[in-house]
């Protein structure tokens, strides 16, 4: 359990006001100048002592990251960029940074744009978090006010800008090399990697993309201490978490927790426990939509960090716990993820763009039992298919929650098919996939 | 990747007005002098907003011309973000979301209340009370589901009896006030909790 001292979002819901004088009270911009006097390299490797991972859903090392940006800045201009493009299923804890501690977000793109010799902080917003970003340019506005923004930021002598750009609606701009391509006014297609943003990143310049609440942490991170940071949670796995548990549970709730913490625990103390008792518990799907779920049994005995899960196949990603209790149909779950890959694949690789649409067709079969048991080694098949061979990550995303349904619940798929062809007859259709969706007497 | 239907009739004409210009100058000011095509966005949404939410063709014209740049690119952006609306909508925009956390918590039932009181198919513009709706991919709210957006709104933690006050009030143009519909203090936890199938 993480003591309330050591908490770092005090106003996640809330509770003490979200503007400026309030954040200050709360300890905000408290000696961020002498923060920043004490120089690059101590704000860097204090960063890395408190073993801080990205946020976003990879968990690269925060403190790496910053260290791979050029050190001296050459002709271009080095640029910071903060990710509020929160849109994986499950997740939603930017938002509430967004809203109510807006300014542990701006103190945090001030001191890593000073780390990373940024002058210049873009934070791109997805757009239906419309008020949220009013929200922010009001902070923002506030901290100008305060001259700590803006030329000699906060008296540290380092000029600072920050920008908001919306998203409209694109689920790939969460993807960095993405999320770039948007702010240059592009469609959201993500690049080829390398070169990595760190050298060629936006407009050709070295560019740090970080996840809002890592960005977030690192003031409280820098004034306690990177140690205090890493003595919370499991080694390699430090810190607090902000968890966001949906789903079949009773109180469904955001809440800030040290990594680490058993699911089950956090489960029944924080968000009531799951409908129905946790006998009557399903599945788990841990960190997000793209993350593999988890079958009761290891729900039963694992713990939430990066390590742990990825032993059991699956990974921490976003931390949006989202719970699912024996009364749903766990395929149709799965299916409804499947749509959403295919309803959000950019189409620029092949095998993700017709991959996801594929897998998402076999799953609604399997959902109206009209799936053929060689469809399941068809859907696997696919699955293999499409991970490793895209140019970003999402092809992993749209896979592994299949790949996690095939694992755990084969049983349960094989129980809804059936021996008989699907097609026993012609007919005059030219996509032999889509015949399922006539609604003809082959089907 | 979606799918989207440019509208069949096309206003001929598209300029900003003389706010939207000068909010056009700010936007400007945000990016690096020869990177103006990243106003691009920006500005898609000013059109959308001058023109009752929705762009039409011209706009992505007169935008490709004031950024200097080609309008396949403008009309590339335009068709590839899902909040461009390349249609008219209602004034009263409902978007459900339907992914799987809403899902699981009932979604299905408020589709089904938007297809009795609003329209039977989505993006149909109701006859009564100026209103239409679309099921959307998760909107980022999942521990508050169901939810839908009207607008810019979030109308959070939902059940079936305060959706149809919801989509009666849109109907009569008197919207409610957005947030949470079960009375929490936005996304904590609620003590004691309440019934799990306290939901739609």
């Amino acid at each position: 359990m993480l003591k309330p001292e050591n908490k770092i979002f005090k106003n996640l819901y809330n509770t003490h006001g979200w503007e400026i004088e309030n954040a200050i009270e709360r300890n905000d911009w408290k000696n961020t100048k002498d923060l920043i006097l004490k120089g690059r390299e101590w704000i860097i490797n204090e960063v890395k002592t408190s073993e801080l991972r990205g946020r976003g859903g990879a968990g690269f090392s925060t403190g790496l990251k910053w260290s791979f940006a050029p050190k001296e800045v050459g002709s271009r201009p080095h640029y910071l960029v903060i990710n509020a493009d929160e849109s994986e299923p499950g997740t939603c804890k930017d938002r509430d940074i967004l809203r109510f501690e807006p300014q542990k977000l701006i103190e945090g793109c001030l001191i890593a744009g000073f780390a990373v010799n940024a002058h210049i902080c873009y934070i791109y917003i997805r757009g239906e978090y419309f008020n949220e970003g009013q929200r922010l340019q009001e902070a923002i506005n506030q901290a100008y006010k305060k001259n700590f923004l803006g030329k000699n930021a906060c008296g540290s002598g380092w000029d600072f800008d920050i920008h908001i750009h919306y998203g409209a609606g694109a689920y790939i701009c969460g993807e960095e090399t993405a999320l770039l391509e948007s702010i240059e006014g592009n469609k959201g297609q993500p690049r080829l990697k390398p070169p990595f943003p760190a050298l060629v990143g936006l407009y050709g310049c070295p560019t740090i993309v970080n996840n809002v609440e890592t960005i977030a942490v690192v003031p409280t991170i820098l004034r306690r201490g990177g140690k205090w940071f890493a003595s919370i949670g499991k080694s390699k796995n430090t810190g607090t978490k902000i968890f966001c548990i949906s789903g079949n549970v009773n109180s469904p709730c955001n809440v800030e927790e040290e990594m680490g913490i058993p699911l089950k625990e956090l489960i029944e103390k924080h968000a009531g426990g799951v409908v129905g008792g946790w006998e009557n518990l399903q599945a788990v799907i841990p960190g997000g939509s793209s993350m593999p779920l988890l079958s009761k049994k290891i729900c039963d005995t694992i713990t939430m960090d990066f390590d742990s899960l990825i032993e059991n196949k699956s990974g921490l990603g976003t931390a949006g716990i989202v719970v699912i209790n024996k009364d749903q149909d766990i395929v149709e779950c799965m299916a409804r993820i499947a749509r959403f890959y295919k309803h959000e694949s950019c189409g620029q690789c092949t095998p993700c763009r017709e991959g996801a649409g594929w897998m998402w067709r076999i799953l609604d079969r399997v959902v109206k039992r009209k799936a053929t048991y060689s469809d399941i080694d068809l859907l696997a098949d696919v699955t293999k298919q499409i991970e490793g061979h895209t140019i970003c990550a999402f092809g992993e995303g749209s896979a592994w929650p299949v790949q996690g349904l095939l694992r755990h619940f084969r049983k349960e798929i094989e129980s809804r098919c059936r021996e008989e062809p699907l097609i026993k007859k012609r007919v005059n259709n030219p996509y032999l996939v889509d015949q399922h969706l006539l609604e003809n007497k082959n089907a | 990747m979606s799918l989207k239907k440019v509208h069949d009739e096309q206003p001929k004409e598209f300029q900003f007005n003389s706010e939207n210009l000068n909010k056009a100058q700010e936007i400007l000011k945000k990016y690096p002098e020869k990177n103006r095509k990243s106003a691009v966005m920006p500005f898609l949404y000013l059109a959308q907003r001058q023109n009752n939410n929705w762009i039409p063709l011209a706009a992505m014209k007169y935008i490709a011309n004031l950024l200097s740049m080609p309008y396949i690119s403008v009309y590339e952006v335009a068709t590839f973000y899902t909040m461009y609306n390349l249609a008219p909508v209602g004034k009263h925009f409902i978007q459900v979301c339907t992914t799987t956390p809403c899902l699981i918590r009932g979604a299905d039932k408020i589709v089904k209340l938007c297809k009795e009181k609003i329209s039977p198919n989505e993006n149909e513009i109701s006859k009564k009370g100026n209103c239409s709706w679309m099921e959307v991919e998760c909107l980022g709210a999942c521990v508050s589901a169901p939810m839908v957006q009207i607008n810019n709104d979030y109308y959070e933690d939902l059940d079936e009896k305060s959706t149809n006050e919801i989509l009666d009030s849109l109907i009569n143009d008197k919207p409610l006030k957005p947030g949470s519909f079960r009375g929490r203090k936005n996304t904590s936890p609620e003590s004691p909790p309440p019934n799990g199938e306290n939901h739609a």
